[in-house]
Parts: C-alpha cells; structure tokens; sequence
C-alpha cells in the first residue's frame, strides 16, 4: 500500500480518537462511575492510543526514509519521494557544485560520505568560500513529505481552493510522537492530581472563599477537566497534521479556546478567571496579526496549502529555482497592479485574454527584480513580508513572545497537569512549529523580526524569572525565555537548533511542570519561600526535577568522547539543542557583527541566567532546610501515578536527544541506576510503603524501551545517524540551507551546518558550558551554599530588583496604555450611551405609547370591539324571540307539525307547477 | 268515473287512510286529554299503515312494493305498541305527580 496512504490514516486515526474520547465524555460524562472516575480512563486510553499510532507511524517513517548524518542530507534512498531527481544527477555531474557543508561537518562527515559513492567523495574538498553561490544546489531537494487532499471544501474556479490536506513530513511524525507521548504522562498525571474532583457533589475549593466566610462547595470536575484534555490534545494534534493554513488556523484557535477552558478550570476563583480571558484576549492580539498574514497570502497566491505543485511553498521555493527564495508571481502582479494595468491598456482590446496573461507574465521577471523595477527589493517583496510577519504574529501570542507575553505566567492559574501540557510542551510549542513549517515562506527580513522578538523574549523573561518566588511562575517565565530561545535560533537560520529546541524543550519542560505539580500537591502551596529540604520528603519528584534542572541547563560535558580524531560533547538533551543554537548565534554575529553581538551576548546570557534560576528553584525547593515546618511535616511524595510518568519523562528528558547508541548504553545504565534508586529508597522506607512492592513500570518501561530500540535496529540500515538531530534534519525545508542576504538591509544569514565547524563549534560550545556553569555556580553560592546572602544582594540591587520582581512593569504598562485609556473611553462611550442613545430611544418609546394609546381606543375599542359586540347582541337578540315560539304547549306543537307540513306541501307544489314551468 | 261506481282499488285504502290520518291528526291538536292524544297517534299511525297495506297488495296493483309494505305495516305496529307502552307510562307518571292527565297543564318544558 502506499506509505503516504498509510501515515495519513495513522495518524488521521491519531488525531480523531482524542475527538472520539472528547464526545464520549461530552454525552457521557455523568455516567461515568463515581464522579466521573471513567472518564480519565477514556482519555487516557485515546491519548495512549494515539501515541501507540504515532509511534507506529515514526517507525514506518524510519523503514522509508532512515535518516543519514550531516554530510548526508538525504542525498540517497528517497528516490520514491523525490520529485525531482534530476538534482542529484546534476549533482554528480557537475564539478564544483558540492557545497561547503561536507567539509565543514566534522565526524560524521567520513560515515557519510562513504554511502554518498565516489563522485561526491571526490568532490568533497572543493568547496570554499567561492563557491558559496552555489550552496543551493546540493542541498536543492525537497525533504521527503506527503501531501494528501482528503476532501475539497470549496473551489472557487480560479484555481483557488480550499481543502483539508494532511501534510506529513519527519517533523510532523515527530512531533506527533512528541506530543502524544508527553499527553499520555500527563494523562496518567492528571489522574493522580485532579483525584480531589472526585469528590460527587462536595468538593471544596480552599482558595475561594464565599461572602459568609465559608469556602466555595461545588460539585466535582473530573470529567470536565479530562474532557477538555482530551479536545486540547485533539486540536494540537490536528494543527500538527493540517496540510494548509486555514485548517492549520482552525485548529489554532481550537487550541486557544481550549487552554482558556483548562486555565479557566477553578472558574469560581477570581484569579483563574481573569486569567482565562486574558490569555484569550492576547492571543487574539497575535491572531488578528495572523489573520492579516492569511489574506496576503490568500489574495495573493490563492492558495493555502503547503505541498503540491501550487502551494505555497511550491511557489514561494520554486522548484524551477533551485528552491531559492523568490518572490512569488501571484505577489508581484498583486504588488504591481499598477504596471499590470499599464500592459494590459497597452495590449489594446482586440487581445485575448491568452495574449493578455503571456504579456504580464512576460514582464514579472523584470517587476520581481529589484534592480530592474526600481522598487527595493522588488515588487512584492513587501507583500511577502508582511505575509510573514502577520503569520509571525500569530505565533508571538501563541508561543508568548514579547510583547505579548504576558499571558502566560498568568495562565499558571490552572491545574498543573494543563500547565505542563498546555504551557510547557504543547500549545506553546505551536507557534514555534508553526514558524518551523513556515520558514521557507520567511524573507531575510522577518527571520530579522523573529529573532529580535526571540532575543528580546530570552532576555526579558530570564530576567524575571530569577526574582519570581512562585514555583510555577519561575518555570512559566523559564518556558517563555525558551521560547525565546527557539525563536531567535529559527530567526538566526538556524532552524534544526530551533526545531530540535522545541523538542528537547517539550520533553524537560513538562517533566519540571509535573514535579513542581507534584511539589504543591504535597505542601499546598506555590510559594518557595514556604518550602525547603523538600528532597527528604519526596526523593523521585527531587530528583527527576533535578534531571530537568540540569537538562534545561544544558548540562554537559563538552568533547568528552573522541572517536578517531573528532570529539564529541556527551550530555543531557539540552545540551544539544542549546549548543546548537549557541553555535548558530556566533556563526551569525561573525557575518554580522553588529547585530550578531547582541543576538550572541542574549544566547550566552541567557544560558547563564537559564542556569541560575533553575537551580535556585531546586535549591529552594529540595535543598537546606524547612522553611515552614508545618507545610514540610504534611509533605509526602506523591501516588505512584504521579511520580511514574515522572521517570518515564526524565528518561527522555536526559537521552531524547541522543542516538541508538548512547540510548541502548546509557539507558540500561540508567535504569540500572533507577532500579538502584528504588532499592535504596525500599531499604530505606522513605517513600510510601505500600506503593512499593512490586514496580512493574520499571519492568515495563524497560522491555518495552527495548524492544522500541531493537525495532528501530531491525528497521533501519544506517543505524548509527539515527538521533533526533538527524532525523529533524530530514524535514528541513528545501533551499533553507544556503546563505541567503537580506534584501532591503545588508545582512547575511549563514548556512546553519556552517556552524559546526570546528572555529565555531569550538568556542561556541566553550562558552556555552561556561556560561551555564557559571550561573550554576552563582545558585549554588547563593542558594546551595549560602556563602552569599541572596537578600544582601537583593538590597544592593533593590531597584533592579524590584523592576524585575514587578516584571518589567509589563502589566502595569499594559494597563497605562490599552486598558486605562479604553476605560476612559468607555466611560465617554457609556456616557454617550445613557444620555443620547438611551434618552432616544426613550423618547421613541414615549411617543410609540401615546400613539398606541390613541390607536388603540380608536381602532381596538370602537371597531373590533363594536363588531364583537355587535354580533353578539344580535344573536342574543335571535334568540330570545325564538324563545317565544316555545311555549311546552303539546297541542300547539302539532299543530305547528300540521300547519308547518301544509305549508311546505304548498310551497313545493307552488314550486312543482307554478314557478318551473 | 267515480270512486263509487269503480271496482275497489289503491285508491279507496287511499280515500279511508287519508280520512283517519286526517282525523287523527285533528284529534291530536284538538284533546287536552293525554289518552285522546295517544288515541290521535294511533290513528295517524295506523292510517299511515293502511296505506302501506295497500301499496303492497298484489292484487290491487301489478307493480306493488310486495313485501316491503306489509313488513314496514308491521314495523310501524311494533313501534306503535312501543310507543303506546312509554307514553302510557309517562302520563301515569304524569297523573302521579299533577293528578291530571290534561296536556295544557304540562308546560314544563316551555324555552
């Protein structure tokens, strides 16, 4: 059967079943046992369902297109998908077409080259600094993707149409696994964390406190909570899976309403509320820039759709053009409409439309060129670049980037298992997929956008989170700073450094939510500065979340492992993904200094602070000693639901990044460790006894992760470039490699795999684990040690601090800008309203009741009413003469009887003889 | 030609059951006693009958109703004893209640 056939209903079938759990719970809910104890079986069983396909579907993948390294760039093996293979032939024919990049990877260039065959490896050292032009051509085939239109939903004639399309492509499948895998912990998660919704029809909710003193009563959640889990994975999935821009906008905004029911879930509490609505309403902000996006994209090229032969990308990166970024047609008549005109009147009226359309098409050559069309950058260059932008906008409310960030360290007011999903892995995770699968779509000048916006976010949320002392806050304004992060890696170029960001980020992210959730399931509290030496208390949530701390720090051992003469860093996930941006940052501020300083000092800057202010939650948390001895004595760790999927995520936390190689060694040893662990802790009884015996997630985990590696073996041939990197690598956009030049300002984005090279990777990856370990040792001076006072500090910075602490004073400004001044003018408005608008229509009432009085004594009561009566005294009358006629007298009767036959006799004699004839 | 000098035919039963349906029928308009009037019905009654008689006589017409007359002959006897036994009963009961069986006195059902 045909693969794209196969995926598309996999992951179809990945995407519905959420949908189908949503249903049943909808209708459902009530019946399901004990407060609606069923339905987390409901959800969680599609969400495991999915992830099940998902993985199916990435190993299918795996069989079709195994992922080669660096030097590789799918140059062999997808033939069946490659559309055009007469790139690869000129490839070999051409001398001088190798790009740079084979010389310029390290290591895995010899593996590589050797499946490449001869005419590349001969070609391998020709490339340098004058060949740059033609980085395009190597690397000028399409990744290997799918493109299905499922169903046509509207066809406007004009080659303009609308339909649901799937677009799958290594990062589609990927982040399917991602997510699906991260929702199914959280599922389980949330099972054990919401059990307080089970309570029927009194549960008490302690933070809202009603008029008489008494806390709020209501009835339980449970099943609403997992029904709205169960739409939010269903959207996510189907905005992963969405093969044009409007589904992908549909399942958007899905996505939206559903975080604002799951922030909005304690909806009683003020908090929670005002929360809702306000990530709600921002992210409208974002959407509105996005809906702009759509219209020039619609108007212009009439297309949504992102594969097939006319969709965007299609004729954004023509093939024709070696997958260059171009200005497409459709842009540049729209933009030079002017002109357009002009040739048209020249073309007089006898033309036929044929002539008409071969004239234009004629001179778009010339209008496109900024040279020869006298317009910077050319017709239509703007048209693209308010496309992107207005798109980007989209993705700046989602994945909370500055200025709208705002909205997510509120949205921490809903339960932590939707903080993990929602805010940590998932629907933030959208905008940076989204520029992820738009990036061929970006000019040079909004990739500049983006990373100003990502370095701006980076810096600006880092910095609040050092001063936040709420658990969940500190993470919140930690993923906003790792969004950041993404999106300055995209806008620098580099987009597998963003991509694999996204991904290692997803996974460590959820892993910190879920054990700071387990935290204040067990001390009631968000604050830190309440908790303390919590590690005694709940060894796995302490140390999974010291797994994330030092994932999300980039934690590392830089060129620890050599093989032959090339040496490679070993660490956490983060670790990869961070140096790679990193990397990408120095790469770009060597070809631009200017700019390149500050996109570079945020990058370092921001390890250094990601580090300090990760490790001063854990310090603050688990280490010293109690802060408040009450909240520690209640402490416990937390049910075995809650702290397995735990391990499971620290897991990947630790090794998502790192291929089938490392994965099989360090992950016995990883679970030789955890096995260890749980022995200790046994022998110990410091965890919950009766949880203990028996761990059968360990046995399972463990068998089943190794059968998943044996699987992924069997399957594949180059076992050895199986990693995340790799595989991500495969669904790079066509054409997004080369170095491309801005156009209306001089700047040059590099060629990402240029930053591996030894003079960059080198340094990069130096500063990099300085930078991080420095701020791990500032944390650990000033929270681990004591050897410095925090609050001394606190005091000698007070002002810096309290700007921080009040962040940034964003709110408050917000609030000085838009919500002030819209509340002044709504007072005018409702001013206006009351006097004017009210006394009108007052006034109109006052008039229409008078008339209706005078109408009505007129009309109702003289005619109708005259009539009625009338009618009515007529047949009284009728009737009280014929009374008369009854008299009860017998005889009189009879004599009726006789005259009255005679006389009708008569009559009809009269009528027989006299009158008929 | 006259009826007197004719053979007997249709129309002498005519002739007699028009006389005692007349005559009947002026008995009932005229008797303020509720026995005359019941004695009214029947004549009325029973002149209808002879009529009926006669136009399903075989012999005194070829082209008679035939049985159909005499059954609805005997109908109209059926109910007239009917008729006879509830109206008796009524001024029975009448008499009971106002000691007078005079029809000018039972003008309870006036509108």
């Amino acid at each position: 059967m045909d693969i794209a056939v196969v995926l598309s209903w996999l992951l179809g079938l990945a995407v519905l079943l959420p949908l189908g759990s949503f249903v049943l719970i909808f209708l459902f809910g009530n019946h399901m046992g004990k407060g609606g104890k069923q339905a987390s079986v409901c959800a969680t069983g599609a969400i495991l369902s999915s992830c099940v396909l998902s993985l199916i579907a990435l190993v299918i993948w795996l069989n079709h297109h195994p992922p080669v390294g660096h030097g590789g760039h799918g140059d062999h093996g997808d033939a069946a998908v490659s559309t055009d293979g007469e790139t690869s032939e000129s490839d070999v024919g051409t001398d001088g077409e190798t790009s740079e990049s084979d010389v310029g990877t390290d290591g895995e260039t010899s593996e590589s080259d050797s499946h490449h065959g001869d005419a590349h490896h001969g070609d391998a050292h020709h490339g340098d600094a004058h060949h740059g032009d033609d980085h395009g051509h190597h690397h000028a085939e399409p990744p290997p993707s799918y493109f299905r239109e499922v169903y046509t939903l509207g066809d406007f004639g004009t080659g303009q149409r609308i339909s649901i399309s799937v677009y799958i492509d290594t990062l589609t499948i990927c982040m399917f696994c991602m997510v699906t895998l991260i929702a199914t912990c959280i599922h389980f998660y949330a099972s054990g964390y919401m059990h307080d919704e089970l309570e029927g029809e009194e549960y008490v909710d302690h933070e809202v406190t009603m008029d008489d003193g008494s806390h709020l009563h209501r009835p339980g959640r449970y099943h609403r909570f997992f029904q709205a889990l169960s739409l939010f994975c269903f959207s996510m999935l189907g905005l992963v899976l969405s093969g044009n821009i409007a589904m992908t906008f549909v399942f958007w905004e899905l996505v939206g309403i559903c975080s604002y029911f799951l922030i909005g879930f304690y909806v009683e509490r003020h908090s929670a509320s005002t929360a809702a609505n306000k990530a709600f309403i921002v992210n409208r902000v974002g959407d509105f820039g996005m809906i702009i996006g759509l219209m020039a994209l619609w108007g212009s090229l009439g297309t949504f759709s992102f594969g097939g032969d006319d969709g965007i990308f299609a004729q954004v990166r023509s093939p024709k053009n070696e997958y260059a970024l171009q200005t497409p047609d459709g842009m540049v008549r729209a933009a030079a409409h002017e002109q357009v005109a002009e040739v048209v009147m020249a073309q007089g009226q006898d033309a036929t439309p044929e002539q008409i359309q071969a004239a234009v098409a004629a001179k778009i050559p010339e209008w496109r060129d900024a040279e020869t069309s006298g317009v910077a950058g050319g017709y239509g260059h703007w048209l693209m670049i308010i496309a992107g932008v207005g798109i980007f906008c989209g993705c700046v409310g989602k994945s909370a980037q500055f200025p709208i960030h705002v909205w997510l360290p509120d949205a921490m007011e809903g339960p932590t298992p939707v903080s993990a999903l929602v805010h940590s892995a998932t629907m933030v995770a959208a905008g940076v997929f989204l520029v992820a699968r738009f990036f061929p779509v970006f000019t040079p000048e909004v990739l500049f956008v983006i990373a100003l916006v990502g370095t701006v976010t980076l810096f600006l949320a880092a910095t609040i989170a050092i001063t936040a002392t709420d658990i969940k806050r500190v993470l919140a304004y930690s993923t906003v700073s790792q969004l950041g992060y993404m999106m300055l890696a995209l806008g620098l170029g580099g987009w597998l450094a963003g991509v694999m960001h996204l991904f290692t980020h997803a996974f460590f992210k959820s892993l910190l939510f879920m054990c700071s959730g387990s935290v204040i399931h067990a001390v009631h509290t968000n604050e830190m500065t309440e908790m303390g030496g919590l590690r005694k208390k709940m060894p796995w949530t302490a140390y999974t979340m010291l797994i994330g701390c030092l994932a999300i720090a980039g934690a590392g051992l830089p060129f620890a492992i050599t093989i032959g003469h090339d040496y490679y860093g070993f660490g956490f996930s983060g670790y990869y993904s961070k140096d790679a941006i990193v990397e990408q940052a120095l790469s770009f501020r060597n070809t631009n200094p200017a700019w390149g300083n500050v996109f570079f000092l945020a990058a370092a800057g921001g390890a250094a602070i990601t580090a300090f202010y990760m490790f001063r939650l854990w310090y603050l948390t688990f280490a010293g000693t109690p802060r408040d001895q009450k909240r520690y004595d209640h402490a416990h760790e937390s049910p075995p639901v809650m702290y397995r999927p735990l391990i499971l995520l620290s897991v990947l936390a630790i090794g998502v990044a790192w291929g089938p190689v490392q994965g099989i060694v360090f992950g016995l040893i990883g679970l030789f460790c955890f096995g260890a662990f749980y022995l200790i802790s046994r022998s110990k009884g410091t965890a919950e006894d009766h949880h203990l015996p028996a761990n059968p997630l360990l046995v399972s985990a463990g068998i089943s992760g190794l059968v998943l590696v044996i699987g992924l073996i069997w399957t594949t041939p180059s076992l050895g470039d199986i990693n995340l990197g790799n595989l991500l690598e495969q669904a790079r956009p066509a054409g997004t490699l080369p170095t491309e030049e801005a156009a209306l300002f001089g700047m040059t984005w590099p060629n990402e795999h240029d930053s591996h090279e030894a003079p960059i990777r080198v340094p990069a990856t130096w500063i990099a684990f300085l930078t991080a370990f420095g701020g791990f040792f500032m944390a650990t001076m000033f929270y681990g040690l004591r050897k410095l006072d925090a609050a001394e500090a606190q005091r000698a910075f007070s002002p810096i601090h309290k700007f921080l602490l009040n962040k940034w004073w964003f709110d408050e400004l917000y609030d000085y800008i838009f919500i002030r001044p819209c509340h002044v003018v709504s007072g005018w408005i409702a001013k206006f309203d009351r006097t004017w608008i009210d006394g009108f229509v007052d006034s109109l009432a006052w008039v229409t009741r008078v008339f209706a009085g005078y109408w009505e004594r007129i009309a109702d009561q003289t005619l109708v009413d005259g009539f009625v009566n009338g009618i009515a005294a007529i047949t009284y009358r009728c009737g009280a003469s014929l009374r008369r006629i009854q008299t009860g007298n017998l005889r009189q009767y009879v004599m009726f009887i006789v005259v009255g036959t005679v006389v009708v006799f008569a009559l009809a004699s009269f009528w027989r003889y006299a009158l008929a004839q | 030609m006259s009826l007197l000098t004719e053979p007997v035919g249709v129309s002498h039963f005519l002739v007699v059951g028009a006389v005692m349906f007349v005559t009947g029928a002026i008995c009932m308009a005229t008797k303020r006693n509720a026995l005359g009037i019941l004695m009214g019905i029947e004549l009325v009654l029973n002149g209808a009958n002879i009529n009926f008689v006669a136009f399903g006589s075989k012999y005194l017409r070829e082209e008679s109703l035939g049985l159909d007359g005499q059954l609805i002959a005997l109908f109209v006897i059926v109910l007239a004893a009917a008729e006879a036994a509830v109206a008796l009963a009524i001024a029975l009961s009448f008499y009971n209640n106002h000691t007078t069986i005079d029809v000018d006195q039972a003008d309870e059902l006036k509108g």
